[in-house]
């Protein structure tokens, strides 16, 4: 969030540097079951971001003093890979990824019933092996594939989408480049089904009418996104 | 689990796009959680299903079933619950002084007694008797309200595991592994000539001779990507 105003970010026809509309997101593909030995994967690219998520349990948390007598814990550890952006990233656990993996694992524990399997664990890894703007939200949206591949129960699945502002025009899905130079940034955290929020961050300032919209935006693309998650959920494995 | 088909904007079939909640898709066969199954009026809800605010929801997923009043989701992956009874097979994952806590492939872990493990077993000797790692053949004997389970090796057939192989599949598949009355393990055990042992928890013993075993095998990895999606 550079906040350099004089970057012109969109054109005099309403269209964006990289051709999409202010309402448009990136091309999204996702498979699931693309790690053998997890008990659930997901592979999900969002432009040219890359995440790859792999859960495992529900199995006997270790150490035991992580236990809970009346559910079950979350482990979910999101981290970068050093190779994912241009700038090397230097490997292991940073400020950035713990607040990602906090915040990410807070939004799953609005979903999966964890009262189901008292003193257990369940461990989600997502590494993010490209990254171009927006790696949280595709990291949470492909962390509740993989839950629901691995046969989680959940009351819902997770769609995590970003607006952001740029040239003062409210945008959904931020890039790059939109969100290195853009004016504010909103990623949300939405359950399709019910429409409720799970996770909701804001960087910069947003007029009330500015964020409405990008609530809209965000709230249209999270049903999109859904239609392919359950689209992925649906053909997952050999026909 | 294998590697499904690419979910991308040109090609998902238009007619399964969710976007939101629906009327009523009893006629679909496969949900995932979040899923809205229609009016709880006349169903009770089953595994894999809740009633929220007078509907019913999928919370896993996998093939939705409706059966005598109730509807219920065959999930796609499942995790072994222990219950009193099961025929398991296990793996040692810790020892003391006097048990062993052995991993079933359940979200807890069983315990194993001294007193309830082969043969005669001396305080403090139970490393030189099973170590980690060994697996195992025992019944569980106890689950505990708090889900911690105690399973024996007192019993008939119930000992360590020296030889053969041991595979693994969802449990919720051995019934087709095993067919009515056990017809199909009959035939498999009689086809490839191997000595198998199916356990509750989905793992099974298969011993016999090399080619015996990867046909155990083959025919396994066959019932699982038969399940793991799609139609029958």
């Amino acid at each position: 969030m550079g906040g350099y105003g004089d970057v012109q970010m969109i054109d005099e026809n309403g269209l964006r540097m990289d051709g999409r509309s202010p309402g448009d997101i990136r091309d999204i593909t996702i498979e699931t079951g693309v790690i053998p030995v997890a008990d659930g994967s997901c592979r999900m690219t969002w432009g040219t971001n890359e995440a790859i998520v792999a859960v495992y349990g529900p199995m006997e948390a270790h150490p035991r003093k992580i236990q809970r007598q009346d559910r079950a814990v979350l482990d979910v550890a999101y981290n970068m890979a050093p190779f994912s952006t241009t700038d090397r990233m230097r490997p292991g656990f940073n400020r950035r990824s713990r607040e990602i993996s906090k915040v990410t694992k807070d939004a799953l524990e609005s979903v999966v019933l964890l009262e189901l399997y008292p003193r257990s664990k369940i461990r989600v890894t997502i590494e993010i092996v490209s990254a171009e703007a927006g790696t949280r939200c595709v990291g949470l949206t492909a962390a509740s594939v993989a839950l629901a591949d691995a046969g989680i129960p959940m009351t819902d699945l997770v769609v995590s989408v970003a607006s952001g502002k740029i040239n003062d025009v409210v945008v959904c899905d931020l890039n790059k480049e939109e969100d290195n130079y853009g004016e504010a940034d909103l990623p949300m955290g939405i359950m399709p089904n019910s429409g409720e929020l799970v996770f909701l961050q804001m960087d910069g300032n947003l007029s009330q009418e500015e964020f409405k919209q990008a609530w809209k935006y965000n709230m249209d693309a999270a049903q999109v996104v859904h239609g392919m998650m359950v689209e992925a959920l649906k053909g997952g494995g050999p026909q | 689990m294998n590697s499904g088909p690419v979910a991308r904007p040109d090609n998902m079939a238009k007619k399964n796009g969710a976007a939101g909640p629906r009327g009523n898709i009893r006629g679909q066969t496969l949900v995932v959680p979040g899923e809205d199954l229609g009016d709880s009026g006349d169903f009770e809800a089953g595994h894999g299903v809740m009633a929220i605010s007078g509907r019913l929801k999928a919370v896993k997923q996998g093939r939705l079933r409706e059966k005598g009043g109730s509807i219920s989701v065959d999930p796609t992956h499942t995790r072994y619950i222990p219950r009193p009874g099961d025929l398991v097979i296990g793996y040692i994952e810790g020892c003391t002084n006097n048990l062993w806590f052995i991993e079933l492939g359940a979200p807890f872990n069983a315990i194993l007694p001294m007193s309830l493990g082969p043969g005669k077993v001396d305080f403090g000797g139970t490393r030189s008797v099973m170590d980690i790692g060994d697996a195992v053949l025992c019944r569980i004997q106890e689950v505990e309200e708090t889900h911690s389970s105690v399973v024996t090796m007192k019993g008939m057939g119930l000992r360590k595991i020296r030889s053969g192989v041991i595979e693994e599949i969802d449990p919720h598949l051995l019934g087709r592994l095993i067919g009515k009355g056990g017809e199909s393990l009959r035939r498999l055990k009689a086809e490839t000539e191997c000595r198998i042992v199916v356990a509750d928890n989905g793992r099974m013993w298969i011993d016999g001779e090399l080619d015996g075993i990867l046909d155990v095998r083959n025919k396994l990895s066959a019932i699982s990507e038969r399940n793991s999606g799609g139609e029958d």
